[in-house]
């Protein structure tokens, strides 16, 4: 009650019409501040909104074809009979000799830079270089893919082989594993390295025994997310020569292959209706092993969490 | 103590020689391998400038450079071809600009949620789920608009629209960089410091107020340079425009119409037999130096305006 007539009493030595203005204002502005919160609420939603329409669309176009057929079969000129087998397991051929590829390089480049190398300007250089590469678009390193490991390195990778495309997704993923792996050790205190130190045990001895089994978690979550972003690319493959209709099982790392996301796109061209269901059965397997590779990154974070 | 210590060190040290020329070899030789893997990034850069100028040098032995700048037609597959490289540029613009006109707004308004509105366990959750949004393949993207969001415009907005058009790749576009812009914009967002904030309240700001008029100037750099992010990855993407916007090279701003990007032409070429060396198979090198080029200018333009924002806070 006394606040209320101070106000009154200071607003009325202002003048009258200042108190109006003030309090007319006052509920505009409370009106723009709830629009202002449901809108931003919104926005935030819409998203994940968009998110859930695409899944049950995918859902419904897809899973009534999925069966044991489809995932064994082979890719036909009729729809009915067409399989994504030589595709499955060309994705999951490319998953094992990229990480075979990326993961040992990523994770050396990271203790490197982040162990080793002393804060020199071509240390800088590579630093910068590193994020930029991550910025370069997806189908550059298809042309490097092509002009490189195909063209120049053919008679060794056997051309428009598993192994220049394993290649070609390793570097394309590599600055991903080397950040998280990076950002992993960063935050490992330096009493662990000056204690092993103190110990008499080497750089290196402080790093296999200590420093990489404690930035495992780190390094494995990064690892695995970055191979599932190079099972779902599409672009640098069909640069690099991944085959659209393949009528026999990829036999070695120098054999022609296809792949998930080759096998959707070629489907997604036809104009045939039942070919897209095709393609939206092959989405639906693609997303089933995303979400697959993800859990594994999610357990083994806990796992390894918990442990340390 | 002294004599104790000294006699351990001499035991010790005895021990210590026996092992340590190889130990010193072993630590020299682990630290050159793991610099060769450092190495390995610089190395990639090398290639791709390296294969890119090297058949952009062939493309333009027997294409005329002021022809590919400023001819208004790209017909790469007709006997007697033109390369107007504005025509793949306009297209890249066009669905660009329609995925920044949906990702700017939301993606903004989405990262002012999460910083000033949020609660930290809301945040916490909301924000992996945004980054699903990232992390969806494109191929899976460029299927959700050829057979969903056309169709869907067609029967409700657009009965005139084409099967394969910009508008609904670059709609889709702009729901994939949402995360991009939300998360950079974020993370500006977020360090502005509370001090500016509390000020704004103290002068009878309202919440808005303070989120509009105070926070988002302060992280102006931040949301410029994400943008610019984001920009980078439209021009990039591929798979989108490739399914959902069709292959038909035209220098025409009409959003619903068919449009074909640098990269949509890129996987047009790469998805035919093309002979090595030939000038189709040169071409798609010369278009992607100017994609590398482009995108390498708003890369660097964007780490800019970051460092910039880290500076000041």
């Amino acid at each position: 009650m006394t606040t209320e007539s101070d106000t009154r009493r200071t607003t009325q030595k202002g003048g009258p019409e200042q108190e109006i203005v003030f309090k007319d204002s006052m509920s505009v502005r409370h009106a723009l501040d709830w629009i202002f919160a449901i809108l931003v609420f919104i926005a935030t939603i819409i998203g994940l909104v968009v998110l859930a329409v695409l899944l049950m669309d995918i859902a419904r176009d897809g899973v009534t074809r999925l069966s044991w057929d489809f995932l064994t079969s082979f890719p036909s000129v009729s729809p009915e009979n067409s399989g994504i087998y030589p595709a499955l397991l060309g994705s999951l051929w490319l998953l094992g000799l990229t990480a075979l590829f990326s993961v040992p390089l990523g994770v050396g480049a990271a203790v490197y830079l982040e162990e080793y190398a002393s804060d020199t300007w071509l240390t800088r250089l590579i630093e910068v270089n590193i994020s930029n590469l991550a910025g370069v678009p997806s189908i550059i390193y298809g042309l490097l893919g092509l002009g490189i490991f195909v063209n120049l390195l053919g008679p060794v990778t056997g051309g428009q082989s598993l192994i220049s495309g394993a290649l070609t997704l390793s570097l394309l993923i590599l600055p991903i594993i080397i950040i998280a792996t990076r950002e992993a050790l960063r935050t490992i205190s330096d009493s662990v390295r000056e204690g092993g130190y103190a110990l008499g045990a080497t750089r290196w001895e402080v790093i296999r025994s200590h420093l990489l089994p404690m930035a495992l978690p780190g390094a494995l979550t990064g690892t695995i997310l970055a191979l599932s972003r190079a099972i779902g690319e599409t672009a640098p493959l069909i640069v690099v020569g991944a085959a659209t209709y393949l009528t026999f099982s990829p036999s070695g790392p120098q054999s022609a292959y296809s792949a998930l996301p080759i096998q959707i796109y070629s489907w997604v061209s036809q104009p045939q209706p039942a070919f897209q269901v095709n393609a939206a059965a092959g989405i639906v397997v693609l997303m089933l092993v995303l979400l697959l590779t993800n859990s594994v990154a999610i357990y083994l974070r806990n796992r390894y969490q918990r442990r340390a | 103590m002294a004599t104790n210590a000294e006699q351990k060190g001499r035991s010790g040290d005895a021990l210590w020689r026996r092992e340590s020329r190889t130990r010193h070899f072993r630590e020299r030789a682990i630290k050159i391998v793991l610099a060769a893997c450092a190495y390995v990034s610089v190395l990639t850069t090398f290639g791709i400038v390296f294969v890119l100028i090297f058949e952009t040098i062939d493309f333009f032995q027997e294409v005329s450079i002021i022809g590919f700048l400023t001819s208004t037609t790209w017909s790469a597959a007709f006997a007697n071809p033109q390369f107007g490289i504005v025509v793949l540029i306009s297209g890249t613009l066009l669905t660009t600009v329609i995925a920044i006109a949906v990702a700017l707004p939301v993606g903004l308004l989405a990262a002012i949620y999460l910083s000033e509105y949020a609660s930290t366990r809301l945040r916490r959750w909301l924000k992996p789920a945004l980054e699903i949004l990232a992390g969806v393949p494109t191929i899976v993207y460029g299927y959700f608009a050829l057979t969903f969001v056309t169709p869907f415009l067609q029967e409700t907005i657009f009965p005139q629209l084409t099967i394969f058009n910009a508008l609904s790749a670059g709609l889709v576009m702009g729901v994939m960089i949402i995360p991009t812009i939300a998360s950079v914009s974020e993370d500006a967002i977020y360090a502005v410091p509370g001090s500016l904030r509390e000020g704004a309240y103290a002068l009878g700001a309202t919440k808005r107020e303070v989120a509009t008029r105070i926070v988002v100037p302060a992280a102006l750099s931040g949301i410029v340079a994400a943008t610019i992010l984001g920009i980078s990855r439209a021009v990039g993407e591929t798979m989108i425009v490739a399914v959902a916007a069709g292959a038909l090279a035209q220098f025409d701003f009409n959003p619903l119409d068919p449009a074909q990007t640098m990269t949509a032409f890129i996987v047009q070429v790469a998805s035919g037999d093309t002979p090595t060396g030939s000038l189709t198979y040169n071409t798609i090198f010369a278009v992607g130096t100017t994609l590398f080029l482009i995108t390498l200018v708003l890369n660097i333009v964007s780490y800019l305006f970051v460092r910039r924002f880290r500076e000041t806070y």
